[in-house]
């Protein structure tokens, strides 16, 4: 399981010009009342200007560490930085750059949407009361909750309260997003509409770290990935590095299953599984390229081959040893 | 190298905004959200029928008897309508102020808990210092408002209905209405300090739960518990220390001139009742795991 983490290390440390990191932590512990440990010494690091996909299922640590990042659970160890300044000594004078959605929405629900955003906002020292109307309005545009501003919360459906929450996030601009499940509780629409916002966001230079239990979203959005299993960070890299690898496979569509296995074989191909029409196999060290000539030259009837796309759900079961249920 | 080693040295151009000049933007925004919720508009309903139901009782019945255990104001009433507010104000102090400043107090932060915006203000920044500062603030100035209404409206209506004269103090001396005015005021002074440590009681009891509603049942019980034990003569040796012990004494301001012994123990009483609990709620809040 320190392969991945190594690797990881690895790539931060090879970083020819190391950009800032927005996030960092360093051993990272909660163990609550009654001993169970809820997060087991992780080390984040998440790049400025990443979208940083915070993955693992339900009941790893994500929601914990996203609340000791910001400050509302002390850590039993460890320690953690958020845009340059510790947590918590140096809470009020980062936090007002970070915009957080944790563990869902949460407003007051007989005030509206819009003075539920008001209170927010008039809790916060740095916001300028001048402008708060129009930041407000500027917020819930963004989210598409302009018609509902004035509806109360109570009366506001599944959706509209994420929205809400996400509007409550960006009413200051921020330099780094925490984002816990953000899509949660949207229909398919809303989730598009989500993504492209985080995206357009991270376009303008925002970091986000997005906690997901969806494997679509990371592929979707994310530049870089976390994955937590158990309260350990089991991996952490940019996506396209965990991509590489994992080990990449080809597959061969052809009537004569046993002649292709056999030259397969010959150029050192491992784990060759037979289909009903087709044959994959697990590429190691020889080339795409002599694979074909190789085929070609056996007169093997081909009738397509190329590498298998990597999946990462596998990436992530290898990783894990499960797949995406709930962590006990 | 790990990856916390490898942690960056060069800081980030953080351009973080800087607190503004000190502003009540947050105060006043926790008093709307105090007086702008209709359970507390109906708790402050409550509170003011009760003058009235006073005025029109004594207004149109014959009968006349003392009010309660409290300085007997009722049998004067028809005399000077300023003393509707005082009876108003004696006969809610056992039980109705006591309930409207816990459910308020309690409501604090595990109001705040129970609905999960506790960790959007703390996330916000706001320091947890001072969330309980605003907080306790906001309860103090519910507080006033609720006395003084309970006040103007019994003064006012007891007025309309009586009259206004002179008043005769617990003392037997008369006094001008200003004067009496002036007396009730103090009367609401000293009621608002001995409810605030009942508020600083039920600011501590909020940090302990997320539940308001069992906080406020936690904290009216003490107050009624306080006065059970206070009325029990075989346990004597500990009524001084009791937080409701000194409440009554609020007759003493309507002597000639004002006995100042029972005031000055009582505003003490209340002080280090308040100073004991603000201080244990911040001890509670101030490292406490939001996980609500």
């Amino acid at each position: 399981m320190t392969s991945p983490v190594a690797a990881v290390s690895r790539a931060v440390e090879d970083d020819p010009a190391p950009a800032g990191f927005a996030v960092t932590s360093s051993g990272l512990t909660k163990r609550f009342r009654g001993g169970q440990i809820a997060v087991d010494h992780i080390d984040l690091a998440v790049p400025s200007g990443a979208v940083y996909g915070f993955l693992g299922p339900n009941g790893s640590g994500k929601t914990t560490t996203i609340r000791m990042l910001l400050g509302l659970v002390r850590p039993t160890t460890g320690s953690h930085m958020l845009l340059g300044g510790r947590i918590p000594q140096d809470a009020q004078r980062v936090l007002p750059g970070v915009g957080a959605l944790v563990e869902g929405p949460a407003f007051h629900p007989y005030l509206s949407g819009r003075d539920n955003l008001r209170r927010l906002d008039a809790a916060d020292r740095t916001a300028d009361p001048a402008t708060c109307d129009r930041r407000i309005a500027g917020a819930l545009d963004r989210v598409g909750l302009s018609a509902a501003a004035a509806k109360r919360y109570r009366n506001y459906s599944l959706g509209m309260r994420q929205r809400l929450g996400i509007a409550a996030a960006l009413l200051q601009p921020r330099e780094l997003l925490i984002l816990d499940e953000p899509t949660n509780g949207l229909d398919p629409q809303g989730t598009r509409e989500v993504r492209s916002l985080v995206s357009d966001l991270a376009a303008g230079g925002v970091t986000v770290l997005l906690s997901t239990h969806l494997l679509s979203e990371v592929e979707q959005i994310c530049t870089h990935v976390g994955v937590m299993h158990v309260g350990k960070l089991v991996a952490q890299s940019e996506l396209s590095d965990l991509r590489a690898q994992t080990a990449q496979r080809v597959r061969v569509d052809t009537p004569a299953l046993t002649q292709a296995a056999a030259t397969l074989g010959r150029l050192g191909l491992t784990d060759i599984v037979p289909q009903r029409d087709h044959l994959t196999a697990l590429l190691g060290s020889a080339q795409l390229t002599a694979v074909i000539a190789a085929l070609v030259h056996d007169d093997v009837p081909v009738r397509a081959f190329g590498p298998v796309p990597v999946n990462l759900e596998d990436v992530f079961v290898t990783l894990t040893g499960e797949g995406f249920g709930v962590s006990g | 190298m790990s990856v916390a080693d490898s942690r960056p040295t060069t800081a980030l151009s953080v351009t973080v905004a800087r607190p503004r000049r000190p502003s009540s933007r947050f105060l006043r925004s926790e008093l709307r959200l105090i007086f702008g919720r209709r359970r507390n508009l109906a708790g402050l309903g409550v509170l003011a029928a009760v003058p009235i139901i006073i005025a029109f009782a004594v207004r149109y019945s014959s009968a006349r008897r003392g009010g309660g255990g409290g300085p007997g104001f009722l049998s004067q009433a028809t005399s000077n309508g300023l003393f509707v507010g005082l009876a108003a104000l004696t006969v809610e102090l056992p039980l109705f102020l006591p309930l409207a400043v816990a459910a308020i107090s309690a409501d604090a932060v595990a109001g705040e808990a129970s609905v999960g915006t506790l960790r959007y203000l703390l996330a916000t920044p706001v320091q947890r210092p001072r969330l309980l500062a605003v907080k306790y603030l906001a309860v103090l100035i519910f507080t006033v408002a609720a006395v003084l209404m309970i006040a103007v409206v019994g003064v006012g209506l007891g007025m309309a209905l009586f009259g206004a004269g002179p008043v005769t103090l617990l003392s037997g001396t008369q006094v001008s209405t200003a004067e009496g005015l002036w007396r009730l005021l103090l009367v609401c002074g000293y009621l608002v300090v001995c409810l605030g440590a009942l508020g600083a009681i039920g600011l501590f009891v909020s940090t302990l739960t997320e539940q308001p509603i069992g906080a406020t049942i936690a904290v009216v019980g003490l107050a009624v518990i306080s006065q059970i034990l206070d009325s029990l003569s075989q346990l004597s040796a500990i009524h001084p220390y009791l937080p409701t012990h000194y409440w009554l004494a609020f007759g003493d301001l309507l002597r000639d001139p004002i006995a100042t012994d029972q005031i000055q123990l009582g505003v003490f009483s209340a002080l280090v009742y308040a100073a004991i609990f603000l201080t244990a709620a911040w001890a509670r809040f101030a490292t406490k795991d939001v996980t609500s």
